[in-house]
Formats: C-alpha cells, sequence, structure tokens
C-alpha cells in the first residue's frame, strides 16, 4: 500500500466518493484540467468528466451560491474555495442559505454539500492566503466545521463530510498538506463527525488544538516528556458540532489545559472551549487555563509569519506555567 | 470603424393600457379564451389575497407583509408557462407565480405570521421549488445551481428565478447569468422591474438603458416586455422555456410593471414617491388592461367579476382562519431541523428550554 501526504488524501477520498456515488461532484476554481491549485483535485477531471469536475467562473459567491442550488437538487456538490482567505464572498449564501435551509423549511429542502478551503499560514504564501478564520463559521448554527490534521483523518474525515446530510466546512491545514506520509487504505472507511481524537496520552497537562497546530503540541508533548512531564494531546478535528465530553474527561484526568489555536485569540474558538471548561471542570482545575494563539493581529506576510504562528516554545512554556501554578 | 459586436433588445406587448390588442399574430395560449379567463381569474385572486394579506397586518394579525399589488400579471404570467417539473426560485412576493404552482394562501400568511413552516410548502409542484429568499438576488445562483443538476443528470427541466430592478444590481445575479452563459444551463431569470427599490427608483439603481441587456454580457438571450401584460410576460416565458429545455440556452426576461403598493407594511412610500406617479401607474396596471379585452371578447362581465371575487373572498376567509387556528409550534422545534440529527450538546440546550417551558416560563 503506498504512503500518501494529507493532500493526496484529499483526492484519494474525492476520487472513491466520486466512483461510488454519481452526485458527487467538484466544483471551484482551477480544479479541472490543472487540478486545483494544491492539485487536491488532480486527474478527476479526466477520470469524471468536466462537468462533475467543473471549472467555475472566477467568483467565489457564484461557487457557494451554485452549491447551494446543485446540493437542494440531490447533488452532493464538493466546493473549493481557492484560498481561506478568499472565502469571504461565499458567507452569506454559507449562513443565509447553506446552513439554514434545513431549518428555514422545517427539513423540506436541504443542503448536502461540503465546502473545501485550503487554511492557515507557515508557507510564506502572499497576502490572503494564510488565514485561520475557522471561528468565524463556528458561530454559525446548522454548520459542521471540520478539520483534519493527518493524511488518515483528512481521508476519513472528507468521506464523511461529504456522507453528511448537511452543510459542511473542511479547512484543510496546507502548511502540513505535505508534511509526511502515512500509509491510508482506500477502503472508503469514513471517520465519525462528532468525536475529538486523543493523539497521545497523558496524566499531568492536556493539550487541546487542530490543524496544523496539531503538529507543534506534539512536538511540545516529546519535549515536556523529556523533561518529565506527561501531555495529552487532543485533535479537536471536529469543531462543530463539539466533542466537549473527550476534553473534559482528559482535564478531569490532567486537571491542566493548554489550548492551541493559530487564529486570533479573542474570540477565537479557544475562547468557546475555555469558557465551557470554566462552565463545566472548574473544580477539576488545578490551574488557570491557558491559551496559546495567533495574536490579535492580522497574520502578517511571511517574513514575520513564523513570530504570529505559535511555537512548539510557545507551548512548552505554557504546559510549564499550568504546572508551576499547582 | 469595425463593429466587434452589435447588440439590440426586443420590447415585447401584445395589450396596451386600455385592453386594445396591438399586434395581431396573438401566441396560441393567447387564442384559448377559457384559459385565459383563468390567468385572468388568478390574478384577481392574487390581489384578493393581497388586499386580504394588508388587512391581516394592519389589524395585527400578521407580521411586516410585502405586497404584490401591480405585480399580477408578471407573476402569473411567470408561473402559469412553467412546468410542473420546472423549478421555481421566488424572492418574496411573487405569490400570483406561487399560487399557480400550489403554494397556500394560509402558508404566506404563516410564513410572513412568523412560523417557518410557513416555508414548508405542502403541494406539488410547490412542494420542490425554492422558499422565499429574503437576501437580495441570492435566489439566482440556487437556480442557476439547479440548472446546472438539470444539465448533469440530463433532465429536461428548466430552473426559473424572480428578482426585482434592486436585484440585478447584486453579484449574485450576474453570478448566476454569467454561469448560465457559460455553460448554457437551463435558467430563466426575470427582473420584474417595478421601478423602485424600496425608496431607490430605477434611474439610479443602473445607468443601463433596459435592465434586459445585461443578460447580453452574459451571453443569454435577452428581452423585455410589458410587464403588465400577461400575454407578453407568458410568450416570452414560453419561449424562454422552450429554448432551455431544448438545450439552446438561459435567458433574461425584463419585465417592465410598477409596484402600485408601499415596499411593505414597514415601509410608508409616500416619503420618497409622489401622488401623480402613483396614479400614472394605476393607469398602467394589469388587471383592467386584460378584463377590458375579455370582456370585449364576450367571455367576462361584471356579474362574473363579483361572482369570482366572492368565491375568492370565502377561499381567502377559509385560508385565514386556516391560519390563525395553527397553534405555535413547540419550542423544541427550533432545534429539531438545525441537523439532520440533533447534536448532543445541542440536545442539552433544547432539554434546557423545554426544562423553562415545563415550569411555565
Amino acid at each position: 500500500m503506498a504512503q500518501i501526504t494529507l493532500i493526496e488524501a484529499v483526492t484519494q477520498a474525492l476520487a472513491y466518493e466520486m466512483a461510488h456515488d454519481d452526485s458527487v461532484m467538484v466544483l471551484g476554481e482551477d480544479v479541472g484540467l490543472n487540478g486545483g491549485v494544491f492539485r487536491a483535485t488532480q486527474g478527476l477531471q479526466e477520470k469524471f468528466g468536466e462537468l462533475r469536475v467543473l471549472d467555475t467562473p472566477l467568483d467565489e459567491t457564484t461557487i457557494a451560491g451554485v452549491t447551494v442550488g446543485l446540493a437542494v437538487q440531490g447533488m452532493k456538490p464538493v466546493a473549493e474555495a481557492q484560498f481561506e482567505g478568499f472565502i469571504y464572498p461565499m458567507m452569506e449564501q454559507i449562513a443565509c442559505h447553506a446552513a439554514r435551509m434545513r431549518n428555514r423549511t422545517r427539513g423540506r429542502l436541504t443542503v448536502p454539500a461540503v465546502f473545501r478551503a485550503p487554511w492557515g499560514g507557515g508557507i510564506r504564501a502572499p497576502e490572503h492566503h494564510s488565514e485561520a478564520n475557522e471561528h468565524l463559521f463556528t458561530n454559525i448554527p446548522g454548520l459542521r466545521v471540520v478539520m483534519p490534521s493527518s493524511p488518515a483523518r483528512a481521508y476519513g474525515l472528507l468521506l464523511a463530510a461529504i456522507r453528511d446530510p448537511d452543510p459542511v466546512m473542511f479547512f484543510e491545514p496546507k502548511r502540513i498538506y505535505r508534511q509526511y506520509k502515512e500509509e491510508v487504505p482506500d477502503d472508503g472507511e469514513a471517520l465519525p463527525l462528532d468525536v475529538c481524537f486523543v493523539l497521545r496520552d497523558g496524566t499531568d497537562v492536556t493539550l487541546v488544538t487542530w490543524g496544523a497546530q496539531v503538529k507543534e503540541a506534539l512536538e511540545a508533548a516529546d519535549e515536556l516528556a523529556a523533561q518529565g512531564i506527561s501531555a495529552e494531546v487532543i485533535d479537536v478535528a471536529t469543531l462543530t458540532p463539539l466533542d466537549f465530553d473527550t476534553i473534559a474527561e482528559s482535564v478531569q484526568k490532567t486537571g491542566r489545559c493548554v489550548i492551541v489555536h493559530e487564529a486570533p485569540k479573542t474570540a477565537g474558538f479557544g475562547a468557546e472551549i475555555a469558557a465551557r471548561l470554566a462552565e463545566e471542570c472548574m473544580y477539576d482545575l488545578l490551574a488557570p487555563v491557558e491559551r496559546v494563539t495567533g495574536f490579535d493581529t492580522h497574520i502578517p506576510l511571511f517574513r514575520l509569519e513564523m513570530k504570529y504562528l505559535p511555537s512548539v516554545e510557545r507551548v512548552v512554556d505554557a504546559a510549564k506555567r499550568t504546572l508551576a501554578a499547582s | 470603424m469595425t463593429i466587434a459586436a452589435k447588440f439590440e433588445i426586443e420590447y415585447l406587448q401584445y395589450l396596451d393600457a386600455e385592453g386594445k390588442q396591438v399586434r395581431d399574430d396573438l401566441p396560441e395560449f393567447a387564442k384559448d379564451l377559457d384559459h385565459m379567463v383563468e390567468l385572468y381569474k388568478l390574478m384577481l385572486s392574487t390581489r384578493v389575497f393581497d388586499a386580504k394579506s394588508i388587512a391581516l397586518q394592519r389589524t395585527g394579525k400578521l407580521g411586516t407583509y410585502a405586497s404584490c399589488l401591480g405585480h399580477e400579471a408578471a407573476h402569473v404570467g411567470i408561473g402559469s408557462a412553467m412546468k410542473p417539473e420546472d423549478v421555481y426560485a421566488p424572492s418574496y412576493r411573487e405569490y400570483g407565480a406561487q399560487l399557480y404552482r400550489g403554494v397556500q394562501p394560509r402558508e404566506v400568511y404563516m410564513y410572513w405570521g412568523g412560523d417557518e413552516r410557513g416555508n414548508d410548502y405542502q403541494k406539488e409542484p410547490a412542494r420542490h421549488d425554492f422558499a422565499w429568499s429574503v437576501p437580495i438576488a441570492t435566489q439566482c445562483l440556487h437556480a442557476a445551481g439547479s440548472a446546472l443538476a438539470f444539465k448533469i443528470r440530463g433532465e429536461k427541466r428548466v430552473a426559473v428565478c424572480t428578482i426585482g430592478d434592486g436585484g440585478s444590481s447584486k453579484g449574485d445575479f450576474y453570478g448566476a447569468i454569467n454561469i448560465a452563459g457559460a455553460q448554457n444551463l437551463p435558467l430563466v431569470c426575470v427582473i420584474v422591474n417595478n421601478q423602485w427599490a424600496i425608496s431607490v427608483p430605477r434611474k439610479i439603481q443602473s445607468g443601463a438603458p433596459t435592465l434586459a441587456q445585461k443578460g447580453i454580457a452574459a451571453g443569454l438571450f435577452s428581452i423585455q416586455v410589458d410587464g403588465n401584460d400577461i400575454i407578453a410576460v407568458r410568450k416570452a416565458m414560453e419561449d424562454a422555456l422552450e429554448r432551455a429545455r431544448s438545450g439552446k440556452g438561459g435567458s433574461v426576461i425584463e419585465a417592465v410593471t410598477y409596484r402600485l403598493g408601499d415596499h411593505t407594511t414597514a415601509d410608508d412610500a409616500r416619503r420618497y414617491r409622489g401622488e401623480q406617479e402613483v396614479k400614472d401607474g394605476w393607469e398602467k396596471e394589469p388587471m383592467k388592461r386584460l378584463r377590458n379585452w375579455l370582456v370585449a371578447k364576450g367571455v367576462w362581465d361584471d356579474a362574473k367579476e363579483e361572482a369570482w371575487k366572492a368565491e375568492c373572498d370565502e377561499w381567502m376567509d377559509n385560508e385565514v382562519n386556516a391560519y390563525l387556528e395553527t397553534k405555535t409550534q413547540p419550542v423544541s422545534a427550533m432545534f429539531d431541523y438545525i441537523f439532520a440529527e440533533v447534536p448532543a450538546d445541542l440536545a442539552k440546550q433544547r432539554d434546557y428550554v423545554l426544562s423553562l417551558e415545563n415550569k411555565g416560563h
């Protein structure tokens, strides 16, 4: 079995589902012959034709609105926003229609669609190509927000997202698109959309994160282990609806929590997790919850971007602060 | 001088404001006078329905309501031309088209009366149509997406959307007609130009002499019609639907009409437009000309008018009663349609609200 990267796992999932379900299609800018600017749809147009792998006009609003129409008619469109920084014109169609259709028609019309977008910073990209904006979607009812952090989870979660009867935002951390390869059997097995993944067991502190930041969290756990501190690492992966139980169980065990994310700190999704911990796990906590996040600035152009993104050192420091506090 | 391309916009009208036939080549459907009487009757019932809605709002039994007064020819012309298997994506005042496709007046009352069940159209073909779309022109792309689905699956169906003159300024409209041209989609987009987008008049909405010509830019067949002349609207629709169904591409139809009422019941048009203009609008309204024409043909008269109005009154009274008798949904209905299955976290919020109910909050 071949070893594949996260981006290749995306392609593998799309190809699998398109081969097994005629209603699945992809649409977006440059997704056809070019295979997408990151090659997520590489080779799909050859296999499935120009209509099911559709190069749209260059208008994100069109992509999102047409996706709503396709989905209501029973197609399962997988729309691509070329970068998360270009997703803003899509938001009206996503918030006012995709996420709302089932509710406002009492279930008569539904939108089984996926909106994919390469997400996040750290690849020395131009302006508007490095945003972390998942928190703008986690507050929209009726929308699932999913972010894989490994090839296997990209494959399984994307299959689940396509099969889900409701709209799913599928953010792909582009910094780790080609970080490493692993074996991902092309068996069509989906992963659940409503559970967090515990990537590493630990007893002293819980590191809660998602997306590309999983890499830093795991490295921080190694570093902490070298210093005799046992860190549990949770990949939230399915941000909404949130599986808070898995996080709560871990924090009840460790008594300490560090939330790590790329997006700005204020009202980032980490704030929601911290608030839930305060509401439901207050008396399990041995130390204040720490957040290691991007700053409340725009992510800088790339000469400074690594200063903006949470580093292993910042995560390790935060974890040690929680231990010093108790 | 070398001309790269040249365009023109046809204007189509069969009946003038007084109901005088201005051309002899009546389309086939208009030669069937029984059918024309049916169309007139639906226009009249739409007007009775609209008056009833406003009366309901004024007496506190309905929320904000968007009237369709003056749009009856445009709306019934659109709805009556479509086949059941086609899909309609309206904005929020096209009741004439929707009643034709099976939307029930009680559903309109429910929606404007604050109940999502108004969007759950019970009767086909409306049941597979889109619900009202409040964010302006967004429905154009839903129609384009539907048309794309029909093309992919090889279905001979057409997606129809309607917007106003204001809607034709929005990117969603341009995006929809653009992809329809690029992909040769079976899309018919009707701009019901009623001259006003709340308080903003047509002349400062766009510098284009016609709104129809926006379709030319997208490579679509484009025509302007007298939107108060149902024969013209219906004929342009039939031609556009036929072209779309036979794979010859999409169309933009501009139906020129006039908004005789306020934008909604929350609006007061006297703030921004003069009485004379509205009087002129009434001179050209769509009911009178069709009635005059039918009376001249000997198939309609005052007695029939009164009898049908009385029937409509009774119909609407029944619908109003059905609406007023509908119990408010249980509070749990807020949660039941957010996802196909209620997630655990959301179920906790629902249970909390239910516990408040049980405590009598």
